[in-house]
C-alpha cells in the first residue's frame, strides 16, 4: 500500500474532504495529497463504507488505514475530513459544521441539488477555507464577504 | 436524445449546467459523448469556448473518474487569459490535474510569477492556491522571492495565503528559509488572528517534523498562548508547545500555568479544553497541579451523554496510562461501563485501558471478565478483545503471570472460542511457555492433548497453528503425558489428513518422539538394573510409563504402522519422508521388540538405534537469546581480516537493496542465505585441488564461521567444541530472585514457577535508517536563520560557516536529488520517504540550540 506511507509524509493537517451521499454518489472531491485516479475511487468507496454504516448515537471520529476520518452526515449528505491521527477531533467537527453553514447561507437552505449545479463555487468556498490542507480562514463573516467580492468579478 | 440535438451540438456549446442536466438523465454513454464533445471543443482558439469546455472536463475529472492530464495544455492557455473567469477554471483545472510528471509544468512557471506580481490581489490568491497545491522543486525554487514579497504585503488576506504557502515551499525547497523565515517570524507577532492562525498553523507542522529547531521561538508562542482568545489559534499553539516542552522539560514548567488558567475559565470550548488536556497528559504530566487538574476535567468528558466526549475522554486516558495509573483506576467504573458500549470505537477504547490496569492480581479476574465479553461479541471485537489479553500477559515474558496453569488453561479455552482468529500467537506463547517454564510442562501437555484429542477441532482453519503448536509440545514433552498411546493415536487419527501439509509434518514428528519414548520405557523396564530413565520427572501423574506391557507396545507399534501406511505414498515430499522414515525405524526394531519378550540381549542392533534415537530426543530445546551469536568467542588462531575483500562485493549487490526498505529479519536471512551460497561456491573453487572438498567446505566454514547461520541443535553440539560454556551463557541463571522475594499471597497455594528470562530483550534489533540531507538542511538552515536574528554576535563566523556548509549541502541536494530522479518509478521518492521517517533522529543528530535564557 505505497499510499499509506506516502501520506503520511506530507506535512498536511487535512487529507482530504468528501461530500458523499447515502448510495455512495460523492458530491464533492479535494484530495490535498497526490493520488490516482484508481486510489482516489478506492478511497472514496472504503470512506463511504466506513460512515454510512455507523449509528447515529456512535462518535464522528473512525480511524482510516493510518489516519482519521472526521465525518457528520446532514440530511443525505455526509460530510468526511481526513486527518492525521493526532489532530484535534472536535476542533474539524466545528471545522465541518462551519462549512455546512457557509454553504447554507450561500444557497440559502442548502440542498443536496444545489451542490450539484454549483459545483464550482462549492469549490470556490472550500478553497477560501483552507489552503494546501491547511485551515486558513474560521470567521464565516470573512469568507462571505470574500465570496461576494469574487462573484462580482465574475 | 441523440439526433434531435445535432444541430444544436453544432451551433451551440453546451454549458456546465447543460452537462450536468445530461448527466443526471443517462450516464456512461453520456459522459463518453461529452468527452467527445470537450476534446472538440477544448482545441478550438477561442477562450471562452475552451474555458467552459476546461470546466466541464474538470467535473467530469472530479466526480465521475474521467482522466483530464491530456487537456494540461489547453489549462495553461486558458490561465494566460486576462478574463479572471478563465484564470479561475483554468487554475482550478491545473490545481485537480497537475502533478510532478506533467510535462508542461515549466510552462506555468512565468504565469505564476506574473500572477503572483499583479496588483489584483483575487489574481494574486488564485495564483497562490495553485501554487500550494502542485508546487514542485522547481517552482518553489523560482518563485521564492515572489512568495517573499507577498509575505509582506500590506493586504492581509495576500499574505495569509501566502503563509500559507510557505510550508510547501520550505518542503520542496529548504533553501528558501533564508530568505523567508525572516518574515514569517515577524508575522507572529500580528494582532490579525486570521494571520496569526495561519502562522502558527505552519509552525505547528515544522514543529512536528523537528521540534529542536524551533525552541529559540518559544516566547513568541508563550506570548501568543497567554494572549490569543481565538480557539483555532490556541489550539495549535498548544500542539506546538506539546513537542517543544517534551525536549524541553523546564518549557514544561514554565507552560503550565496558562495551560491551567486556560482549563479552569468558565465557557472554554470542549475542543479547546481537550487539546489542554492532551497537552498536558502527553508532554506536561509530570506538572503535579496540572496533571490533577487535568484528571478532574477528564472526568467530565467521561461522564458526558454526548459520545464523542466519552470516546475522547476514554482516549486521554490511554495516552496518560502508562506513567499515571492512578487516574486511569480512579475512572474505572466509567472504563466497564464503557465496555458495553454500543459504539465499536468506545469499546476498544475500553478495552485498552482495561488491559493498562492488569497486574499479577488482577489478571485472573480481569481475563475471566473479559473471556465472558468475547464469547458475547462480534468476531471483530472478540479477537481483539482476545488481542489485548495475550499482549499484556507475555511481556516481559510473562511478568505478570504468577499461575501459569491457570493461563495454559485460558490459552487452551481461547482456542474452542468459535470466532478466535489469532492462531499464530496462541501457538507461540505455548511454545514459549513450553520452553521457558519447565514446571508448567505438565499442564500445557495437559491442554494440549485436550486439544488433539477433539476431531472438531481439526476442522477450523484458524485453530491449525494452535494445533501445531500442540502436537510440537506433546511430541516434546511426552515424558510428560499420562498416556502416550492416547497422544499418538490423536496424531494419527484419519482426520488429520484436512491439515495442511507443513502441519501434518509436524504431527507425524511428534509421533515418532512418542514412539520413541514408549519404546525407551519398555525396554529399560525390562532391565530391572537399568538406572531410572533421563527423562523421567519426579511428578506423581507418572506411574503409567512403566507399565508398558508387550502387548500394550506392539499395539501401539502397529497402531503407528498403520497409521502412516497410508501417509508413505502422499505427494507432499516432507510428510512422505518422514512417514517412510518412521516406518523404516519400525521395521528395524519390529523383530526387537518380539524377541525382547524371550530374550535379555541388550546389544543387538535394534536395540541400539532405539537407545540412539533416545539420544537424539534427550536434548531439551530451549529458548536463545538474539544476542547469543555475539557471545561466541573467537576460537583461537582465526583470522578476521583475511579474505573478506571478496565479501565486500557479495555484501554490496546484497545488502544494498535493504537500505532504502525497512529492516525486517526475512530480508536478512534471504540476503545471509545468498551470502552463505555464494561462500561455499568460492570455497569450492578457490582452494587448492589436493584438499576433499568436505573438508574444504569445513575449511571454511573454520574460516568464516561468524558468517554461518547455524541450521540445526544437533550440529552446532557436534562441530565446535568451544560451544559448552556458550550453552550457559544463553541460560543465565534463571529468575531466582524474583521466586525469593515473592511473598505468597492468601489466594494463591504455589510458588511461581521459574521462567527462564534472557539477558537482554528478545525483540530483534532494529538498524537505523540513513538520515536525508534534505531534513537536515532544512533544520540547519532554520538554526541559522534564528541564530543570525541578532541574539548573538559571535555566531557570525559560524554563521559564515554553516553557509558555506549549506551551499555545499545544496549541491548534494542537487546531486541527491538528480541521482533519485534517475530512480523514480511512477512518482515514488522511496529514499527521502523512508528518511523522513526517522526525523526524530534527525533532531539529535543537529547542533544543540540555546534556549534563551529570558525564558528560564
Amino acid at each position: 500500500m505505497s499510499e499509506i506511507s506516502f501520506w503520511s509524509n506530507l506535512s498536511l493537517q487535512i487529507r482530504f474532504i468528501l461530500l458523499q451521499n447515502r448510495q455512495g454518489k460523492t458530491r464533492l472531491a479535494k484530495y490535498y495529497v497526490p493520488l490516482e485516479e484508481s486510489e482516489k475511487h478506492k478511497v472514496e468507496y472504503e470512506v463511504h463504507r466506513l460512515v454510512v454504516n455507523r449509528d447515529s448515537k456512535f462518535t464522528n471520529f473512525v480511524e482510516f488505514r493510518t489516519h482519521k476520518v472526521i465525518y457528520r452526515r446532514y440530511a443525505g449528505l455526509f460530510f468526511s475530513l481526513c486527518v492525521d491521527i493526532t489532530d484535534n477531533e472536535l476542533a474539524y467537527l466545528e471545522c465541518i459544521h462551519l462549512f455546512v453553514e457557509i454553504l447554507d447561507h450561500f444557497f440559502s437552505n442548502v440542498c443536496e441539488l444545489d451542490l450539484v449545479f454549483n459545483f464550482h463555487k462549492v469549490y470556490l468556498i472550500l478553497d477560501e477555507f483552507i489552503l494546501a490542507g491547511e485551515l486558513q480562514e474560521t470567521s464565516k463573516r470573512a469568507i462571505i464577504e470574500r465570496m461576494s467580492e469574487l462573484e462580482k468579478l465574475e | 436524445m441523440a439526433s434531435s440535438n445535432s444541430l444544436m451540438d453544432s451551433l451551440f456549446q453546451r454549458s456546465l449546467e447543460d452537462l450536468i442536466k445530461g448527466l443526471r438523465l443517462g450516464e456512461s454513454t453520456f459522459i463518453s459523448r461529452s468527452l467527445e464533445e470537450i476534446r472538440r471543443e477544448i482545441k478550438l482558439t477561442d477562450l471562452s469556448t475552451k474555458s467552459v469546455a476546461l470546466q466541464k472536463l474538470s467535473y467530469l475529472a472530479a466526480l465521475h473518474g474521467v482522466d483530464m492530464a491530456w487537456a494540461a495544455f489547453h489549462a495553461v492557455e486558458v490561465v494566460s487569459s486576462s478574463r479572471f473567469a478563465h484564470k479561475r477554471i483554468g487554475y482550478h483545472a491545473i490545481a485537480q490535474s497537475f502533478s510532478d510528471q506533467t510535462p508542461v509544468m515549466l510552462l506555468i512557471t512565468n504565469q505564476l510569477r506574473k500572477d503572483l506580481n499583479s496588483s489584483n490581489e483575487h489574481e494574486v490568491s488564485l495564483a497562490l492556491e495553485c501554487l500550494a497545491r502542485i508546487g514542485t522543486d522547481d517552482l518553489a525554487r523560482d518563485l521564492t522571492s515572489e512568495v517573499f514579497t507577498l509575505l509582506g504585503s500590506s493586504k492581509a488576506l495576500v499574505r495569509k495565503k501566502a503563509i500559507g504557502v510557505v510550508l510547501r515551499v520550505f518542503d520542496k525547497y529548504p533553501d528558501a528559509v533564508k530568505v523567508c523565515f525572516k518574515r514569517l517570524v515577524e508575522n507572529l507577532e500580528s494582532s490579525d488572528p486570521q494571520l496569526l492562525s495561519a502562522v502558527v498553523g505552519v509552525f505547528c507542522e515544522l514543529t512536528a517534523k523537528d521540534p529542536r529547531s524551533y525552541l529559540p521561538l518559544a516566547p513568541e508562542f508563550y506570548k501568543i498562548l497567554v494572549d490569543s482568545r481565538n480557539n483555532w489559534v490556541l489550539i495549535k499553539v498548544l500542539k506546538i508547545f506539546a513537542k517543544l516542552a517534551s525536549i524541553e522539560p523546564r518549557l514544561a514548567k514554565k507552560v503550565a500555568d496558562p495551560v491551567c488558567e486556560h482549563m479552569r475559565k468558565q465557557n472554554v470550548g470542549k475542543s479547546l479544553l481537550f487539546e489542554c488536556i492532551r497537552t498536558v497528559f502527553s508532554s506536561l504530566s509530570d506538572q503535579e497541579t496540572a496533571l490533577k487538574l487535568a484528571v478532574a476535567k477528564i472526568r467530565e468528558f467521561l461522564v458526558d451523554d454526548d459520545p464523542n466526549l466519552k470516546y475522547l475522554g476514554l482516549h486521554a486516558l490511554s495516552i496518560v496510562a502508562p506513567k499515571h495509573l492512578w487516574a486511569v483506576l480512579e475512572n474505572k467504573e466509567a472504563v466497564v461501563k464503557a465496555m458495553s458500549d454500543e459504539d465499536p470505537n468506545v469499546k476498544l477504547e475500553a478495552l485498552h485501558l482495561l488491559m493498562a490496569m492488569v497486574n499479577e492480581d488482577n489478571v485472573t479476574e480481569i481475563s475471566r471478565i473479559l473471556m465472558n465479553y468475547a464469547l458475547k461479541s462480534d468476531p471483530l471485537f472478540c479477537n481483539e478483545i482476545i488481542c489485548s489479553v495475550l499482549l499484556p500477559c507475555s511481556r516481559n515474558s510473562y511478568e505478570i503471570i504468577v499461575d501459569f496453569d491457570w493461563y495454559l488453561s485460558l490459552l487452551g479455552e481461547m482456542a474452542r472460542v468459535p470466532h478466535c482468529q489469532r492462531g499464530k500467537e496462541i501457538e507461540h506463547q505455548l511454545i514459549d511457555i513450553g520452553t521457558r517454564v519447565k514446571d508448567a510442562r505438565l499442564e500445557l501437555v495437559r491442554v494440549s492433548r485436550a486439544l488433539l484429542i477433539d476431531p472438531a477441532l481439526l476442522g477450523n482453519q484458524f485453530l491449525y497453528p494452535i494445533l501445531s503448536a500442540a502436537a510440537w509440545a506433546s511430541g516434546e514433552y511426552v515424558e510428560f503425558s499420562k498416556s502416550p498411546y492416547e497422544i499418538a493415536e490423536a496424531l494419527l487419527q484419519p482426520r488429520t489428513c484436512l491439515l495442511p501439509d507443513s502441519i501434518r509434518a509436524i504431527y507425524i514428528h511428534s509421533a515418532f518422539k512418542v514412539l520413541v519414548f514408549s519404546l525407551g520405557a519398555y525396554f529399560s523396564a525390562q532391565q530391572p538394573t537399568s538406572p531410572p530413565l533421563a527423562q523421567e520427572s519426579t511428578s506423581s501423574g507418572h506411574s503409567m510409563v512403566n507399565g508398558f506391557t508387550y502387548n500394550s507396545i506392539s499395539s501401539l507399534v502397529n497402531m503407528i504402522e498403520l497409521g502412516l501406511c497410508s501417509l508413505s505414498g502422499t505427494i507432499d515430499v516432507e510428510v512422505q519422508e518422514r512417514a517412510k522414515n518412521i516406518l523404516g525405524f519400525i521395521g528395524m526394531i519390529k523383530h526387537e521388540i518380539a524377541e525382547k519378550a524371550t530374550s535379555q540381549n541388550s546389544e543387538t542392533e535394534g536395540h541400539r538405534a532405539i537407545a540412539f534415537m533416545e539420544d537424539v530426543f534427550s536434548e531439551e530445546l530451549g529458548p536463545v537469546s538474539s544476542t547469543a551469536q555475539e557471545k561466541v568467542p573467537l576460537p583461537e588462531g582465526l583470522e578476521l581480516n583475511e579474505n573478506l575483500e571478496g565479501l565486500q562485493e557479495i555484501c554490496r549487490e546484497v545488502l544494498e537493496p535493504m537500505a532504502e526498505s525497512d529492516y525486517s529479519s526475512d530480508k536478512v536471512s534471504f540476503s545471509v542465505a545468498k551470502l552463505r551460497i555464494r561462500d561455499q561456491e568460492e570455497a569450492s573453487s578457490s582452494l587448492p585441488p589436493p584438499l576433499e572438498s568436505s573438508s574444504l567446505l569445513a575449511e571454511h566454514r573454520k574460516r568464516h564461521g561468524l558468517y554461518y547461520l547455524s541450521s540445526q541443535k544437533s550440529e552446532d553440539h557436534n562441530d565446535r567444541e568451544g560451544n559448552d560454556n556458550n550453552t550457559s551463557n544463553e541460560y543465565p541463571p534463571a529468575n531466582e530472585i524474583s521466586v525469593d522475594s515473592f511473598k505468597p499471597k492468601k489466594k494463591i497455594s504455589k510458588p511461581r514457577p521459574v521462567v527462564v528470562k534472557l539477558d537482554e530483550g528478545d525483540e530483534p534489533k532494529r538498524k537505523p535508517d540513513a538520515s536525508s540531507s534534505n531534513d537536515e538542511s532544512l533544520s540547519r538552515a532554520i538554526q541559522t536563520a534564528l541564530m543570525g536574528k541578532g541574539k548573538g554576535k559571535e555566531k557570525e563566523k559560524e554563521i559564515v560557516k554553516e553557509n558555506h556548509e549549506m551551499n555545499v549541502d545544496t549541491e548534494n541536494i542537487e546531486q541527491s536529488s538528480r541521482r533519485e530522479k534517475k530512480n523514480k518509478k511512477n512518482g515514488e521518492r522511496s529514499s527521502k520517504r523512508s528518511s523522513r521517517r526517522q526525523r526524530g533522529k534527525e533532531a539529535s543528530v543537529t547542533k544543540p540550540v540555546e534556549v534563551p535564557d529570558l525564558l528560564l
